[in-house]
């Protein structure tokens, strides 16, 4: 008999979920308190597939749940953009670079006249850098828009917006809560990491693939996006305040992008974005069993590098009955 | 026997004061605070929870551990942002102790020495335990206790820089002028040794972050810490031999049946 499944929560978490479930034979009904899908973290995310990269922070786990992450977008969105990330740093703040370096792999220390070959626009401004040339992106929204339809038309998968339903009150054989900071009521341990983000426009500069600016203070990083448009990310503040985008941030957000480019002070600002990201207290997701109910959650700043892998492992556990201790904490 | 640092009436055992901002995860954040064994911990009031309640996941975790918290004001730049600061992170912390900085310089972190005296006057009047970041100028040590300060926090190098303690001769002097003030580093240490150093001269305790949050293994960067602490405290009780400038063998040279000395 074909098992029914319930997801609360369209975010990457939930769509990628449904994906898995409905692979293996699932019936999906997904639910959102939003009339259109992926509008919470999900929305603002920079969607950069830097496993590497985000080894200078994180753990080694999310090293694993990355690199199957990036082989299920390379395999099934058509959108990732295969042209690694190029790490930099003013010269004054090589010792960050240096820092970088040592507490990550799968790069190459590259002078400044690589650094020109591979992003023409910045040409002159770099005497060396870091490239890690096996990472990719992908732009967020296109990701989510083509999950959506996707599961829509070729799996068959119901979508019941603007829903207030609780996990706890749906009739199914399994729900999955993929609320994200919203499920913070059932999960005490955990807790919101404010992020804040712009969207800029300008036609004056052009980058190939994600540029991240270290800095002490300030690390950002800047993600290209189509029609001369630049995701700019994220600040990372212990709070769960999800209300706009405060003066000082934005000014740290647009001087990091002025040091890298003097052209980027044109730019139009777009948007401008803020979320609070769930986490954990060790800053790694989990799956946390509650009955028929199973809880994803505490992605952190690991949505897009997290979500596909957790999901795989969530659709066996509901599919095949396997555990996965690593996860389930 | 009992070796206890004081500040405004409590005593702690542990020299050490780490700041909570930059750790990988607070998970990591509270083991290293563990295992340095620190009593005191700085926590961050403008970037950790802004509007109070919103911050409180990381603050329930700091209460957790059962420390001490000093609260800062943290990239303040002005007398009047840094005393409002220090007023909400008494409401949020419910403690008068506050780490007062007010930076004059964006770029360097330098502390605004005129502001800080300022500030801490009228944070001193309304009750507050005030904890000066300030450099190692003599004078304005003195105007910061003539206005009620109990403790002074010199530097012994920019925020963030790790370059350990960059003027020693200030540093000694400071030491000797105030022989019955906690004096305590706060910023640009980073390693264990810059620790033991301060130490080494009789300061009552460091302050310290960056060092210990950015280093490859966090929480065995915290136990250096405290060890080089210990370390530092002993060989100052234990006074150390004098320096000079000729080699003077080790072993008795009197006594030897043969030596090229006669």
């Amino acid at each position: 008999m074909t098992k029914s499944i319930a997801i609360v929560g369209s975010g990457v978490m939930g769509l990628t979920a449904a994906h898995q479930l409905a692979l293996r034979g699932a019936r999906v009904t997904l639910y959102d308190r939003n009339r259109d899908v992926g509008r919470g973290c999900s929305w603002w995310a920079g969607g950069m597939l830097a496993l590497w990269c985000e080894m200078e922070s994180a753990e080694a786990s999310i090293g694993e749940l990355g690199l199957e992450s990036l082989a299920y977008w390379r395999e099934h969105f058509p959108g990732v953009i295969n042209k690694g990330s190029l790490v930099v740093a003013p010269p004054r703040d090589t010792p960050d670079l240096k820092r970088f370096a040592a507490r990550t792999s799968h790069f190459e220390v590259i002078d400044g006249k690589r650094v020109a070959e591979l992003e023409p626009d910045l040409a002159g401004r770099f005497e060396t850098g870091l490239f890690f040339k096996e990472e990719a992106h992908l732009d967020p929204r296109k990701a989510l828009g083509f999950l959506f339809e996707r599961l829509q038309k070729n799996f068959g998968v119901r979508f019941v917006m603007d829903s207030n339903v609780r996990p706890e009150a749906i009739d199914a054989d399994h729900v999955l809560d993929c609320r994200g900071f919203e499920a913070r009521d059932v999960l005490p341990d955990l807790r919101g990491v404010k992020g804040e983000m712009l969207i800029i426009r300008t036609s004056e500069i052009s980058l190939i693939r994600p540029i991240r600016l270290l800095h002490p203070r300030i690390p950002v990083y800047i993600v290209p996006r189509d029609d001369h448009h630049f995701m700019i990310g994220a600040t990372m503040i212990e709070s769960s305040d999800q209300s706009r985008i405060s003066a000082r941030s934005m000014v740290e957000l647009l001087n990091a992008v002025y040091a890298l480019h003097p052209s980027f002070g044109e730019a139009e600002i777009v948007e401008t974005g803020t979320d609070v990201r769930p986490a954990f207290p060790d800053n790694l997701p989990r799956i946390r069993r509650m009955g028929k109910i199973l809880r994803l959650n505490g992605l952190y700043r690991h949505g897009y590098l997290g979500a596909p892998a957790l999901s795989r492992r969530a659709a066996e556990i509901v599919m095949e009955g396997k555990t996965f201790p690593e996860v389930e904490r | 026997m009992s070796d206890q640092v004081s500040f405004y009436g409590e005593t702690f055992t542990s020299r050490l004061l780490l700041g909570t901002a930059q750790y990988p995860s607070p998970a990591i954040l509270s083991d290293a605070i563990k295992d340095s064994g620190s009593e005191i911990v700085t926590v961050s009031l403008r970037r950790e929870s802004t509007g109070g309640k919103n911050g409180r996941a990381f603050w329930d975790l700091i209460k957790a551990l059962n420390v001490r918290v000093l609260p800062n004001t943290a990239g303040c730049h002005s007398v009047k942002e840094a005393v409002t600061t220090a007023e909400m992170a008494r409401d949020v912390f419910d403690t008068e102790w506050i780490k007062l900085e007010v930076i004059g310089h964006a770029d360097t972190l330098q502390p605004d020495v005129f502001g800080l005296v300022e500030a801490a006057r009228e944070l001193v009047s309304q009750g507050f335990k005030v904890f000066p970041y300030t450099t190692d100028d003599l004078v304005v040590g003195e105007k910061l206790l003539s206005v009620g300060c109990e403790v002074l926090m010199p530097w012994g190098a920019p925020i963030g820089s790790g370059k350990g303690l960059n003027n020693l001769f200030a540093l000694k002097t400071m030491r000797a002028h105030f022989p019955n003030v906690p004096l305590v580093v706060d910023a640009g240490i980073g390693l264990p040794s810059h620790a033991a150093q301060s130490l080494e001269l009789g300061y009552d305790a460091v302050l310290l972050n960056t060092a210990v949050a950015k280093a490859g293994d966090p929480v065995k960067m915290a136990k250096a810490f405290a060890l080089s602490i210990e370390a530092g405290r002993l060989s100052f009780h234990a006074g150390a031999m004098e320096a000079r400038d000729m080699a003077l063998p080790s072993t008795p040279v009197l006594g030897l049946a043969f030596s090229e000395t006669f």
